[in-house]
């Protein structure tokens, strides 16, 4: 069983990683190919490096996540304290559902409404779509970004209850402070999971952007999407490598940062 | 008096409230509008008796997105198993290797596959063969198994790992040889996650269109696409009504999954 | 009675920790055999190896004269109610019960009227179809004990199966638990911290400290003829002194000798004597064998708890008379309340009642600490 385990945990990363890795090799190659490999260069990072689109596209990215992970953290953490102190079931059920669709509904369609709905604001406006290139973006990412945040808080709010901010009250606290002083402060785990989550899912989106953006606005995943529709060059290869190492460096960061914590908690129980 | 101090209570939802109703619910109505509207503006059935054109499409991207979805569980399922059985620091670190090809970008992902199975691809290559992959239903298969995986491990393993250790124990106790542990108890016992597995690998996989235009070479043509394709040509009115029709299904048989689970057990599907 | 389980030299480790310390010991058939100590002292392992869920390092299993240590749990005539229960949460009341028969492919007949047999044993008939998460902590219990009778075992392990319930409701399970055992006659092996419990239902007590057993007898023994401090102390309140058995039956202590009914020690041996706090009369100082002054007086109802200061020892002395605090009283102790202990390593460390727990003892180490 044990050998059986093994094996089948090396088959199945083995698959997982042979395409990111034969991606990674060939961002190296020193021919136009992504099928030959004939020599170790670093050709493709240079030309990378020297391609103005790719630093636009990167900065984009780059403002539009930390923007609506940002902004959607605000409002979802808020949104997550209104809902657990709300008492009508009903009404909880019928936000949560809401709140929700833009998870459950598949991106394409989550796309192709929001485009119409700003094709309708644009009339209304009397602009160009356009004009509205980076706000009607930022709003998309904000809206599918709320539920990652406030599934990730609304959990840590319910667990933690009343006692804590009723003992804060209880001290003296106005209910603003006792949020902010007490409450915030025990459920922060959950805030910045979901502010992670919310920045990787707008860092990642390709269908929403797609549908939503304009040409004057352009995202990496954009960018990589356009580049793949003609024949790749390794440049393109070069690129994702940058980004696969970049994720790779952050997580093993804080899967370190993690551990320590557990380790930690440990030693504490083990004192006891 | 009372009834204000209750909406007070819950004011911090107000500004999600409007956002929820301005950019979410607002924008459904409007396709369902272009779903009935002709170019001008007036009423109309025709875009959603036009779909019955479309019927082979459909049949076509769920039959693929069902076959996925179904090599994701059982291909699935065992790792998600193992992981969470394994030690503890193991488990972290397996879960870690096993985010980040999600955290990857699906475009880069899905085109790196091509790149191995092209006709002149790498694999071809080393092998010195001259294999036809890409363009086949299998390549399409293979790429939405590849991309989604992770989506069906993660809820699995989430749930076995949080199965209480008695139940293994209690199981045995009672007289279940290893394998009856496995299908009379642990298997049911994680039923909420495989039904939030296969709920978050068929979403995408059916309405995927970037999948089939880099391994489906051209050849195939599903939902995704379609609606890609009245998106870029402009036909605004056809596509919100494929859109309306994709949304529909995927909600009516998500609630048919989540009533199967709740009778079951209870559980939350997220 | 035969002995239908018997450990010999049984250890186990954990992380290079001694749980078991080479175990020998043996349960007779029919039996209602106790585990009795506090938490981490290895009862729960000790159980947990019967059943079959640890392997033991060192040592042999034996169930009815045969070796079963390498038999997996499904093939053992064990079975085992958990702590917290470990209900199947995706079947209901009826499917949980009927669980162990199906797996025998049981005819549907005979599984129909035997769960509705337990059922009704487990005063449970109507919940069949109840879902497990909707009963209550008790009615779970009963679901589990009645899943782990009715494949007839022949022995049920409980691993503190009352621990979770609320005072009333556990005393009501004990008196169950010990009929149903009465009325079907297999052998129950019950693991508790609870000496109480032990000692109202069991047959026989293993007082288990420090992966060792401490003392193995009926709860009367257990309770007159402690071996050692860790028992005496364990099982209900002991006042623990330094004596020395001047020959048989007589004994020094706190300054006096006194006539007891024990014997067979060395001349002049170093002992520990118990006396129980019920067991010690307050009478006039000038009657008194021992005098001493009261340091607090606690009503608890049907007597009162008195503690006594006697030559800087405190003593808890149980009395139904109210006597005021920093009073100056005597003490009267019966030869036959008097019980003579060998030495071991528990000496000196219980019996002294300046506080009542260890933690209470840690705090006033620290303030010590502080001051010096």
């Amino acid at each position: 069983m044990k050998y059986f385990s093994k094996i089948y945990l090396v088959l199945i990363f083995g698959i997982l990683y042979i395409p990111i890795l034969t991606l990674i090799l060939f961002s190296f190659n020193s021919a136009n190919s992504t099928a030959l490999f004939e020599g170790f260069s670093l050709r493709w990072y240079v030309e990378l490096f020297n391609s103005p689109d790719t630093f636009e596209a990167l900065r984009n990215t780059l403002i539009l996540a930390v923007l609506s992970s940002l902004i959607a953290t605000v409002i979802g953490t808020a949104a997550a304290e209104g809902i657990y102190k709300m008492r009508s079931k009903l009404l909880k059920g019928a936000i949560t559902s809401v709140t929700n669709v833009p998870m459950m509904n598949p991106d394409i369609v989550t796309g192709m409404s929001m485009m119409l709905f700003f094709v309708a604001v644009a009339a209304i406006l009397g602009v160009t779509y356009e004009d509205m290139g980076f706000f009607a973006m930022l709003i998309a990412h904000v809206t599918f970004c709320l539920p990652y945040v406030i599934l990730s808080v609304l959990p840590r709010i319910n667990e933690l209850g009343d006692s804590l901010s009723e003992a804060a009250l209880d001290l003296g606290c106005t209910p603003m402070q006792a949020f902010f002083k007490v409450k915030l402060p025990n459920i922060m785990p959950g805030v910045l999971s979901g502010m992670v989550m919310a920045f990787t899912m707008s860092l990642d989106d390709f269908v929403i952007s797609y549908f939503v953006g304009s040409s004057n606005f352009q995202t990496l995943p954009l960018l990589i999407y356009s580049m793949t529709k003609k024949k790749v060059t390794p440049d393109m290869y070069a690129l994702s490598t940058l980004i696969v190492v970049t994720i790779f460096i952050l997580l093993i960061i804080s899967n370190i940062k993690s551990g320590k914590k557990v380790d930690n908690s440990k030693k504490a129980g083990a004192r006891k | 008096m009372k009834k204000k101090g209750s909406i007070m209570r819950s004011i911090a939802a107000a500004p999600h409230i409007f956002w929820a109703i301005l950019f979410i619910v607002l924008p459904l109505i409007i396709v369902v509008y272009y779903a009935f509207t002709d170019g001008d503006g007036n009423f109309s059935f025709e875009n959603i008796t036009s779909l019955a054109d479309y019927a082979p499409i459909f049949t076509l991207s769920v039959e693929l997105a069902v076959i996925a979805t179904f090599v994701c569980l059982i291909v699935g399922y065992p790792l998600a198993y193992i992981i969470a059985k394994a030690r503890p620091e193991r488990q972290r670190f397996y879960i870690m290797l096993l985010m980040l090809p999600m955290w990857t970008n699906l475009l880069i992902r899905t085109y790196s596959i091509m790149a191995i199975l092209d006709d002149g691809g790498f694999l071809n290559t080393i092998l010195g063969t001259t294999m036809h992959i890409v363009g086949t239903k299998g390549a399409v298969i293979f790429g939405m198994v590849y991309d989604f995986l992770p989506y069906m491990v993660l809820p699995i393993y989430t749930c076995i790992s949080k199965i209480d250790k008695n139940m293994w124990e209690a199981a045995s106790d009672l007289g279940c040889k290893p394998v009856q542990v496995m299908t009379r108890v642990i298997f049911p016992l994680s039923m909420s996650g495989i039904i939030s597995g296969v709920t978050m690998v068929l979403v995408p996989s059916i309405s995927t269109f970037y999948i089939s235009q880099k391994l489906g070479g051209g050849t195939f043509e599903l939902i995704g696409d379609t609606i890609e394709r009245q998106f870029v040509t402009g036909a605004l009115n056809t596509g919100a009504a494929i859109s309306l029709v994709m949304m529909v299904l995927i909600i009516i048989s998500l609630t048919v999954m989540n009533r199967f689970s709740d009778s079951d057990e209870g559980g939350i599907i997220v | 009675m035969a002995k239908l389980i018997e450990l010999k030299g049984i250890s186990k480790s954990f992380d290079g920790e001694k749980v078991l310390d080479s175990i020998d010991f043996y349960i007779r058939d029919g039996e209602f055999v106790t585990l009795l100590g506090p938490s981490g002292c290895g009862k729960t392992t000790m159980l947990r190896i019967i059943g079959g869920f640890e392997t033991a390092d060192e040592g042999s299993l034996y169930f009815d004269g045969a070796e079963i240590s390498e038999v997996p749990a499904h093939k053992r005539h064990i079975n085992t109610v958990f702590q917290k229960y470990a209900l199947f949460p995706h079947l209901n009341v009826y499917e949980n019960i009927a669980f162990p028969l199906r797996l025998k492919k049981v005819p549907e007949e005979d599984i129909k009227t035997k769960v509705a047999e337990m059922l009704s044993m487990v005063k449970l008939s109507g919940f069949e179809n109840k879902s497990v998460s909707t009963l209550s902590g008790g009615q779970q219990q009963r679901v589990a004990i009645a899943r782990a009778l009715i494949s007839h075992p022949k022995v049920i392990l409980l691993d503190e199966p009352l621990g979770a319930l609320d005072l009333k409701l556990r005393k009501d399970m004990q008196s169950e638990l010990k009929s149903i055992q009465q009325a079907i006659g297999i052998t129950f092996v019950y693991v508790t911290h609870d000496q109480e419990e032990a000692l109202s239902m069991s047959d026989t007590i293993a007082v288990i400290s420090e992966g060792e057993i401490q003392q193995i007898g009926t709860p009367t023994d257990i309770y007159n003829e402690p071996k050692n401090a860790f028992v005496a102390d364990f099982i209900g309140e002991s006042n623990i002194v330094d004596g020395i058995m001047l020959e048989d039956n007589r004994v020094k202590f706190s300054g006096h000798i006194f006539d007891c009914v024990d014997g067979g020690f060395d001349k002049n041996e170093p002992v520990d004597v118990v006396v129980r706090p019920e067991d010690v009369d307050v009478v006039p100082t000038d009657k008194g064998m021992l005098t001493g002054m009261v340091t607090s007086v606690t009503f608890k109802g049907v007597h009162y708890e008195i503690i006594v200061d006697i030559r800087g020892f405190k003593w808890m002395i149980q009395s139904t008379d109210y006597v005021a605090p920093e009073a100056t009283i005597g003490l009267y102790i019966e030869p036959d309340a008097i019980h003579i202990m060998k030495k071991s390593k528990y000496s000196g460390m219980f019996g002294d009642y300046s506080s009542f727990s260890d933690e209470m003892d840690r705090l006033s180490d620290a303030d010590t600490a502080e001051e010096f």
